[in-house]
């Protein structure tokens, strides 16, 4: 029988500390999917957030460091810099990325630096308990948001791709989500994109991922999904925000994938 | 071939580091080091290194993070303002065991303060400066030419550590200028690999480096572990320098650019007749606790002087404990002891005995 889906190789076999219906285990796996189908787990060096993925290197299976909350891009800048042939990502929450780094984020992308982020909003602080996010809707009850959150106190959700699209550093951001398999495909197109922008040493890329927090979202799995379909998507249009790669089209992207080495009998592509 | 320069501490220490082969510097414009970043901007270009003028402080040391993680050796420098920025950073450098040089030239606080020359930041670089429990190792340079040898040396230090090292200066050594010497072929003894390095996990397992340890009693044993680092430290490399002090009655401590006015201080003292000596410590982390106890058993009094409210006092207390008499003279904000004042001191303490 043909073997259909598996594990990507570049993960661990460890249990993740995740909450059932938590998206950032499907975006650990769909970047270990993309690292495997690009044969570059060799050449990674990741750099995990403060917040709930950071113990990400305990799932990863590629050199993977720790940095302060929201000088995520600092570090990878500095890793970089020494290693410009590996492949440096950064993965950020709302927190890191959208409140306390959000200096950080800025400037390296306009220094266009060679990295690629990935950004999981969830709108909500999952670490912590479920404070506010940056990125929290308005009118969403958190837990430092007990009368939701209303834009003449706590201010507005703060949508960073379409404040980066001004900067010319930035060559590629794109707003993808995990909410159907339709998106979870898209997802993994974005992120092998941003690595490749990165591959073929064109700057800076950034995909942003809308991801369920059904704990602190205070819904089912399944609800938390029909509510980013529902409502977070308004809010966060998806799809591309900036892209000034013509040359690299999706199907070109697809057609730079390198089948894989597999150590055990099946196809050289998983789908997500 | 030893040659010679005329140059500014600033600079002095920027040679130093790419003579140690610091091929990446992240930093932050602050005076008074603003010699030193316009330094590494050429010359980092000049050896093909890595210079980035960060966004901020706290940028700029976790750019330096990212050097370390990635087996580079790193630089970063401030003055104080910037350095207590920095201190988030070198807490977590500490905490994943990772080498770093840190340049602090020293100005007037608290807050904004002024840009004068100070000893103010004593306790934060010798006390950990950031939060948990963890040491760097400091050392204080008196003129031009040690601030080129002490930064050339700090990054050996900091890889056979693996421990972020500071260099703690004040304006007054950043901005003057005074000879410099060294061989043109100097070269850092050889450099040591660093197997924890993250480069790519080809050909091996892969790596992590973190300070979060989450699991019950790991914690205490990364504490334990770099507890036993810094004994092993306190034991090797606690460095001073006393001149002459066998004989003193008195015995000024003082390190950085105030050791020199103390020196002259105890010169004109014994054509006077008094003995007095001095005593310098240069690792300020390690203290050299045992030296001024030795001193202390001999019944010489200690007169402590320092650009601040009295901060190296405390250390030099500890170390003699009830076996005799500190006394201390400080100035503050931007101000610098006079010799008219420490000697008048010195009088004073050696007439009542």
């Amino acid at each position: 029988m043909k073997k259909m889906f598996e594990k990507p190789r570049s993960m661990t076999c460890a249990r993740t500390h995740y909450c059932s219906g938590c998206g950032h285990g499907l975006i650990h796996r769909i970047i270990c999917e993309v690292i495997d189908e690009l044969d570059i787990a060799g050449r990674v060096v990741a750099v995990a957030p403060v917040g709930c993925a950071v113990l990400a290197y305990d799932y990863w299976d590629f050199d993977t460091t720790e940095a302060a909350h929201g000088r995520t891009p600092a570090v990878a800048t500095g890793i970089k810099r020494v290693l410009p042939d590996n492949v440096v990502f950064t993965y950020q929450g709302d927190g890191d990325l959208a409140a306390i780094g959000t200096a950080e984020i800025i400037h390296a992308a306009n220094r266009g630096e060679n990295i690629s982020v990935i950004f999981v909003n969830n709108g909500v602080y999952g670490m912590t308990g479920g404070q506010m996010a940056p990125t929290t809707l308005l009118g969403q009850t958190t837990a430092t948001s007990q009368f939701t959150r209303r834009a003449d106190k706590e201010g507005f959700p703060i949508k960073i791709l379409e404040m980066m699209k001004v900067l010319p550093g930035a060559v590629y951001l794109e707003r993808t989500s995990v909410h159907s398999p339709k998106e979870v495909a898209k997802t993994k197109s974005a992120i092998m994109k941003s690595f490749n922008t990165q591959l073929g040493k064109k700057g800076f890329s950034m995909v942003e991922i809308i991801s369920p927090c059904p704990t602190y979202w205070g819904m089912t799995p399944l609800e938390s999904m029909e509510r980013i379909e529902k409502e977070v998507i308004k809010v966060y249009p998806l799809g591309s925000v900036k892209d000034t790669l013509p040359q690299m089209s999706s199907s070109r992207t697809r057609g730079s994938i390198k089948p894989r080495n597999t150590i055990c009998d099946r196809s050289p592509r998983s789908r997500g | 071939m030893k040659k010679r320069y005329l140059c500014t501490g600033n600079e002095a220490c920027g040679e130093g580091a790419i003579r140690a082969a610091c091929r990446f510097y992240a930093g932050y414009p602050i005076t008074p080091q603003n010699e030193l970043t316009a330094y590494m901007s050429r010359r980092m270009e000049e050896e093909n290194g890595t210079f980035i003028q960060a966004e901020s402080e706290l940028a700029a040391i976790n750019m330096v993070f990212g050097a370390s993680v990635a087996r580079a050796r790193a630089m970063t420098s401030s003055s104080s303002p910037g350095i207590s920025l920095k201190q988030e950073g070198i807490s977590y450098l500490a905490g994943c065991r990772l080498p770093a040089v840190i340049i602090n030239i020293m100005r007037g606080g608290p807050g904004l303060g002024n840009i004068a020359p100070s000893q103010s930041d004593y306790f934060q670089a010798t006390k950990g400066g950031g939060h948990g429990d963890y040491r760097i190792i400091v050392l204080a340079p008196a003129n031009v030419q040690e601030m080129f040898d002490f930064t050339f040396e700090a990054f050996d230090l900091a890889d056979k550590y693996r421990i972020p090292v500071m260099i703690l200066a004040d304006g007054i050594l950043g901005q003057m200028m005074e000879p410099l010497e060294f061989d043109e072929n100097i070269k850092p003894k050889k450099i040591i690999d660093k197997p924890w390095a993250l480069t790519g996990a080809k050909n091996r397992s892969a790596k992590s480096i973190r300070s979060l340890w989450l699991k019950p009693g790991s914690l205490e044993k990364l504490n334990e572990e770099l507890q036993k680092t810094y004994k092993g430290i306190s034991e090797k490399e606690t460095r001073y320098e006393e001149y002459p002090t066998k004989d003193a009655d008195v015995v000024i401590v003082s390190y950085g650019a105030v050791s020199r006015i103390a020196r002259v201080c105890a010169n004109d003292l014994r054509k006077e007749g008094i003995k007095a000596g001095i005593f310098r410590p240069i690792s300020l982390w390690p203290f050299p606790y045992k030296e001024i106890r030795r001193i202390a058993g001999r019944g010489t009094k200690f007169l402590v002087v320092e650009m601040s409210a009295g901060q190296m006092v405390e250390d030099v207390r500890l170390a003699v404990q009830d076996d005799s008499r500190v006394d201390f003279l400080g100035r503050m904000g931007g101000g610098i002891p006079e010799e008219k004042a420490i000697i008048e001191r010195i009088k004073k303490m050696t007439v009542i005995s």
